[in-house]
């Protein structure tokens, strides 16, 4: 079979440029597989992150022939024998070295989420939660911080000056999850306005398009938090929907 | 001299690892008052608990009231063929139940019954379903949820930082000295306790479900500062790993496959776990298929499905039928779901594995049968702790989670390592933080110490001419993957020996290029020394139990030895060389070997 060319990314903050490395092509290989191949053979020092190689851990983002991806879940066979495949790190966060990032604008923006206030459990201590009413919040559940949708975001990519008052797709999810917990009882409407940036969106659904586990991140997500600020201006509305639980901001 | 500056952090605890051991005991520490710091090599929320499928085992009985602490303690138990330190196990069962309601308070969600509360799976070698979980992704609700919860607990987090060394005063542990992977800097902890939560050995085998991560590291700092290690001969092979393509051979395929009806079939069609029933469990396990079959709904008229035998019978079981010539081509076995239970209830009980097999198999296993074989997936065996206190043998070291051994004897049950980490997490956090309290001197680290390990660490970088440390790691695997395996036997066991010795001589000389920053190859070059050792310790370990148990299976000693079954196999370092000891089992009380004689 004819060699992949691996056109990756090599350097670091001080610069760089990308460098070709020939690939034996093997049945059911991934990008993370040839990547893994390359440094244990041709360059040791090839920095990228990784830990589950099953798209769980979300450790492996990188920009493949453009396009954010997990390298992990990305299968050769995506491509022709005899192809050039660029692979570059993701472009919105500082770079590390080779396909690493720095990542910390995620972990900042994670800490400044108000947590949960739970309300008093049931009269024999436990809670109780319909399935029905968990649905959509276990689906931002399997968010795995990959990242991709904070890489691709504009706002984060293309206006350092709004990075501080915004917290990014991924964290739109958290909040939602939280604000939409059947059991939570707080009020986040000002976190979401002024610190998180909810307002900074216009739903452009970049995010939507790369999320690797299929997060409807704007549709089930922003927008709902969206049409609950405008409800929080109105008190009672924002009690009513909070203590109906999920299913009634759906609708 | 500038090389081998170091930066200083002091806390009152220090917790190495970040997974859900070490989450929940920097929870706890931090709950205590006292000022933690959390340590991990890679970025927070990425460790091995994120991948973990199948659920949490815990007697909450929603699911089966019949359910309750005893009859897991009793499981595990039988589970670990009798080897666990009791009061371990009976600690985990008696406190899973608090720790899984807790999860729930902090905002997990996991699936739910028709009343509304926590949905129960079943497992292997659990008589009722017990497993709490959110479809096949349980790990990642759990990391979630306590790296949610402990960001806001004051805790100081340091990512991407490897600990190399444990520091000592005298006979106390007085900190860590490791290095950032992102600059390559080094930076010296000090602190009046500290936790190992550091995860398994998995690395070291060539099929394996672990990550990059597993080299070991925990269990070898533990030795090196002098502490015990037991139980290293018993390392899991789970039964159900992806076998095909080559690039996925060894990730997982969870357990819950089987749990949710799945079964395991042979080139001929035959469900031939039947075959493999073994005495100890004959009265417990279904002899047919009706029965078998009839089981997943009526636990109470009919016995457990031998799909769902424990797994070290399970993983002997598809070796067998592979040696014996009834394997898929690619050296597998089959396991079967789409014929037994409707598409849309795999898609929804097993979406993870559903995912996984198409995106990277090209396999859609609501039509076709997954080929499965064994993997490397576990250490049962680690830091000797005491069971109540998980106070390791050195002053001021603590260990919990999957480093730590004692807890599932011979052989883990699947679900029973996500409690572990929750019940022993906390208490190495409670403990550690009162002994911090209580600790009275000045916390002294010796300065040239820490810098003749800096020197040491930096040398692969001026060494010329040495050897790739990739290299050396894959001969290794390949040596553990075919010497010291699912079936093993002395001679091939005292080869491991031989060529581990000769690794060793490599693993000095390996030289690496480019420089501190982010470099994989310096880190590679590093981690062979923990990888190392624990493949020694596991391999002396399993040429000195000559018996067959649990994990442990010698071909030259095939059966169980009720000698041996009073014993664990301790390890420990004394002046740079291994000493092994064969000491007693902690006896277990009347009340407790009661709960045995009870049933068949
Ligand atoms: C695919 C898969 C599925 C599984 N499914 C289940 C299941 O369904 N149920 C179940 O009960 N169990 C399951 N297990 C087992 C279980 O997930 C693990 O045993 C458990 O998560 C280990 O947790 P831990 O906290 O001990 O370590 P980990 O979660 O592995 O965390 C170890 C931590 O230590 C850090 N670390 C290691 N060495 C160093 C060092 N030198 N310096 C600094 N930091 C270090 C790592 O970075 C990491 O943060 C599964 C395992 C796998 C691989
Ligand atoms: S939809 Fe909003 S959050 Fe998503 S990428 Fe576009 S602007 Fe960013
Ligand atoms: S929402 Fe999707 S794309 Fe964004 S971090 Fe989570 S998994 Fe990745
Ligand atoms: S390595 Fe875990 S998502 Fe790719």
């Amino acid at each position: 079979m004819a060699q992949f060319t691996m056109r990756v990314f090599r350097g670091d903050a001080s610069g760089g440029g990308f460098k070709d490395y020939r690939v034996e092509p093997e049945e059911g290989m991934v990008v993370l597989d040839v990547i893994h191949r390359i440094q244990a053979t041709q360059a040791n020092d090839l920095a990228c992150r990784w830990n589950c190689k099953a798209g769980k851990c979300g450790s492996c983002s990188a920009e493949v022939n453009g396009k954010p991806r997990l390298m992990c879940m990305t299968r050769m066979d995506l491509f022709q024998p005899g192809d050039t495949i660029t692979v570059a790190p993701i472009r919105t966060f500082p770079l590390i070295r080779d396909l690493v990032t720095d990542v910390s604008y995620n972990y900042e923006k994670a800490k400044q989420v108000p947590p949960l206030r739970l309300k008093p459990p049931e009269p024999d201590g436990t809670y109780r939660m319909m399935q029905e009413d968990i649905d959509r919040i276990q689906e931002f559940h399997k968010c795995i911080e990959c990242f991709l949708c904070q890489d691709v975001c504009h706002v984060i990519r293309d206006h350092e000056d709004k990075k501080r008052v915004f917290s990014g797709p991924r964290f739109f999810i958290k909040i939602a999850s939280l604000d939409m917990h059947p059991l939570d009882t707080r009020d986040r409407s000002s976190f979401i306005q002024q610190d998180a940036g909810v307002g900074l969106c216009n739903i452009t659904k970049c995010c939507t398009e790369v999320c690797p586990e299929n997060i409807h991140i704007t549709d089930n997500g922003i927008i709902p938090l969206k049409e609950r600020m405008a409800d929080s201006l109105d008190p009672i509305v924002w009690l009513l929907r909070k203590f109906r639980g999920p299913k009634s901001s759906q609708a | 001299m500038a090389n081998q500056d170091y930066e200083t952090h002091e806390h009152d605890v220090l917790v190495i690892g970040a997974g859900g051991a070490g989450l929940r005991a920097a929870i706890e520490a931090a709950a205590q008052g006292v000022s933690v710091g959390l340590v991990c090599k890679s970025l927070l929320g990425k460790a091995h608990t994120v991948m973990a499928e199948g659920g949490i085992a815990a007697a909450l009985g929603n699911v089966w009231p019949e359910d309750n602490w005893q009859v897991h303690f009793r499981d595990t138990m039988r589970g670990g063929k009798m080897l666990n330190n009791w009061r371990m196990a009976q600690l985990h069962a008696q406190e899973a139940p608090d720790r899984v309601l807790e999860l729930e308070r902090w905002g997990a969600l996991f699936d739910r019954t028709k009343d509304g509360r926590i949905l129960q799976r079943d497992f292997g070698g659990h008589r009722y379903a017990r497993l709490a979980h959110v479809g096949d992704r349980t790990g990642l609700e759990m990391i979630r949820t306590l790296q949610y919860h402990g960001i806001h607990q004051g805790i100081d987090v340091y990512m991407e930082c490897k600990v190399e060394r444990l520091l000592k005063d005298g006979d106390h542990v007085c900190g860590a000295f490791g290095y950032w992977r992102n600059t390559g800097k080094f930076v010296l902890f000090k602190a009046k306790a500290v936790v190992l939560a550091t995860g398994g050995v998995g690395k070291a085998w060539k099929v394996t479900s672990n990550s990059w991560e597993y080299t070991g590291d925990g269990q070898s700092l533990a030795l090196w500062a002098g502490a015990d290690l037991i139980d290293m001969e018993f390392v899991q092979f789970h039964p159900t790993g992806m076998v095909w393509p080559p690039s996925v051979r060894g990730i997982l395929v969870t357990e819950g496959v089987r749990g949710d009806g799945g079964t395991l079939k042979n080139t001929k069609g035959e469900r031939f776990m039947f075959n493999y029933i073994p005495e100890f469990f004959k009265g417990e396990t279904a002899d047919n298929e009706a029965e078998a079959d009839r089981w997943y709904a009526d636990k109470k008229n009919n016995r457990r499905t031998p799909d769902l035998l424990p797994r070290d019978e399970v993983a002997r079981a598809i070796n067998a039928e592979i040696k014996g010539g009834r394997g898929t081509p690619h050296g597998g076995v089959f396991l079967d779901i789409c014929t037994r239970r409707p598409a849309d209830y795999i898609r929804k009980r097993l979406p993870s594995m559903y995912h996984q097999f198409k995106e990277l198999a090209g396999v859609d296993i609501t039509k076709e049968p997954m080929e499965v074989g064994p993997t490397c997936h576990y250490i049962m065996g680690g830091v000797r702790v005491d069971a109540d206190t998980t106070a390791a043998t050195v002053k001021g070291l603590f260990a919990a989670g999957e480093v730590a051994g004692g807890m599932h004897g011979s052989n883990r049950l699947g679900g029973n390592s996500l409690s572990d980490l929750l019940v022993f997490g906390r208490r190495a956090g409670l403990y550690a933080a009162l002994y911090a309290k209580d600790f009275g001197g000045p916390l002294t680290v010796e300065s040239s110490h820490v810098e003749s390990l800096a020197r040491e660490m930096l040398e692969p970088f001026t060494r010329t001419g040495g050897e790739n440390p990739y290299a050396i790691q894959a001969d290794l695997q390949e040596t553990m993957q075919n010497l010291v395996g699912l079936i093993r036997t002395e001679h091939e066991l005292r080869e491991a020996m031989k060529r581990i010795e000769s690794f060793r001589h490599r693993a000095a000389r390996t030289h690496v290029d480019g420089g501190r920053t982010y470099n994989p190859g310096w880190h590679m070059a590093l981690d062979l020394a923990s990888l190392l050792t624990v493949a020694e310790c596991c391999t002396l370990a399993a040429l000195e139990r000559r018996e067959s148990r649990g994990g442990h299976t010698r071909d030259d000693h095939p059966y169980t030895d009720d000698s041996w079954g009073k014993i664990n196999v301790v390890i420990r370092q004394r002046q740079g060389a291994l000493a092994l000891s064969r000491e007693p089992l902690p006896e277990m009380p009347a009340e407790l070997k009661a709960l045995f004689q009870e049933r068949k």
